[in-house]
């Protein structure tokens, strides 16, 4: 186990290294990310006032489009360089590299979701701040039930020829359940007085959810990457 | 017990992709303290071998023996006794050689990753180059940083896709008296090239594959250039001849 953990630990430190070198997907996706909030703004906010219940819907398609744009970037990081079979060769459980990469995944995202809740709230008007530990952990579990798969995903598919619009197709209809589970929860929070147990709800779904999604990614992982 | 073996045995491997036949009933063996060359045109199925032999591929059938173990019931162990240099380098170019080196050093789980760092890029001689970011660096310089980052864990056997690439001729000839230095140790060392006069001399065991399929290479006295064009003229002529 202390093998598992130190070799998922050394490839997201790797990974995190090389983005604070080159800034390229932090930069993208936060400024996709940003972007999608804007045109969202512009199209769903009238005289001031926010669509109802909007804001929840437009932070977890941000997060969902802009999670897509980073995981296909990572990936394509590792497929330029070919790096994917040094990591493949390495004399360790090979889930220990997906819980790395995994985890170097969670960590730009939450990057990209520190940007995201406070544009939400200003330009949206949502209540970001009411129970901020409940948004943190809706945002948590969403993300990582979401990554779990995208992660498993782009791996899957960094020697396909079509695999930038093959993620998305593939990736999307599996994580609607998570998606949909992060936007009752955080719309839940999001009303003039939140709905606390609405949003505990939501959030055991979620927790079901990745647990069986991380499950099943580290199960499927060694046996898909091998070609 | 430390994990090790003495004989590298190919039976009957064989590995498809789609329709293609890469691969057609290849069989050879190999033993410690050997320097087997892989030659062949371009296609010939080297580099799909070398995977196959590295444990990244899977043969379609057939079955590779390390030892007495085999790639699918040792794995992780049997990994940590290969060395592969691949066409790509497996480099990170947004590091520095000596951030390269020591993420390889720790995802391998080795003692004294610093130290070891240290010396291989001193056998590399990018020593002074140690803290620059390998995207600065000339094709020749990353080749030298690839072999050493396969050699880091000491492998009993190292697998090398064109190792000569983009070597100068000093460095040329470092690597074959490094690889030759490593056969006295006793590692299984497995070259596919096209550089035949580097290879001259260095070779213990000539394999040559055509579409697929191994030759048998005549055991004249020739030089290797002349050994190998025979044998890849003896298979065209039978080819062009046809099925009797």
């Amino acid at each position: 186990m202390r093998q598992f953990l130190r070799v998922a630990w050394v490839v997201m430190r790797k990974d995190l290294t090389v983005e604070m070198r080159s800034r390229e997907i932090v930069y993208t996706t936060v400024f996709f990310a940003a972007s999608c909030v804007l045109v969202f703004a512009f199209a769903l906010v009238r005289e001031g006032r926010p669509l109802e219940d909007a804001a929840a819907g437009i932070l977890w398609i941000s997060i969902a489009f802009a999670g897509t744009l980073g995981l296909g970037r990572t990936f394509e990081r590792e497929r330029h360089t070919e790096t994917l079979r040094a990591l493949m060769l390495a004399p360790s459980d090979r889930p220990a590299i997906y819980v790395g990469k995994l985890l170097g995944i969670l960590a730009l995202m939450a990057i990209v979701e520190a940007v995201l809740v406070p544009m939400i709230g200003l330009l949206f008007h949502a209540p970001v701040l009411a129970r901020p530990l409940w948004l943190v952990a809706l945002l948590g579990l969403g993300t990582l039930g979401f990554a779990s798969v995208g992660t498993l995903f782009a791996a899957m598919l960094v020697r396909a020829r079509s695999r930038d619009v093959l993620l998305p197709v593939l990736l999307y209809p599996i994580t609607i359940p998570v998606i949909i589970a992060g936007v009752r929860g955080t719309a839940a929070l999001f009303q003039a007085t939140p709905d606390e147990p609405m949003a505990r709800f939501w959030a055991a779904l979620l927790v079901f959810f990745d647990v069986v999604f991380v499950t099943l990614s580290l199960w499927t992982f060694e046996p898909l990457m091998t070609e | 017990m430390a994990f090790d073996f003495e004989r590298l045995v190919v039976e009957d491997v064989s590995r498809h992709f789609g329709r293609r036949r890469a691969l057609n009933r290849v069989s050879l063996t190999c033993g410690a303290g050997t320097i087997l060359g892989l030659l062949g045109p371009n296609g010939a199925g080297k580099s799909t071998l070398l995977a196959i032999l590295s444990t990244l591929l899977a043969p379609t059938s057939g079955r590779v023996r390390y030892g007495e173990h085999e790639a699918r019931t040792a794995g992780a162990r049997l990994r940590a006794r290969l060395g592969l240099l691949g066409h790509d380098l497996y480099l990170y170019p947004e590091l520095t050689a000596r951030e390269n080196l020591t993420f390889f050093a720790r995802l391998y789980g080795l003692d004294r990753p610093h130290e070891r760092v240290e010396r291989a890029l001193a056998h590399a001689s990018l020593s002074d180059r140690g803290a620059d970011q390998v995207s600065g660096f000339s094709r020749g310089m990353r080749q030298r940083l690839a072999l050493e980052r396969a050699l880091l864990h000491g492998p009993r056997l190292l697998l090398l896709d064109e190792p000569f690439t983009g070597l100068d001729d000093a460095s040329g000839h470092a690597l074959l008296a490094r690889l030759r230095g490593l056969r006295d140790e006793g590692a299984i060392i497995i070259v596919a090239t096209h550089d035949l006069d580097l290879a001259e001399g260095l070779l213990d065991q000539v394999a040559v594959l055509r579409e697929g399929r191994l030759l048998s290479v005549p055991s004249s006295s020739g030089s290797l250039r002349e050994r190998y064009r025979e044998t890849v003229a003896a298979a065209q002529a039978a080819q062009d001849r046809g099925p009797r």
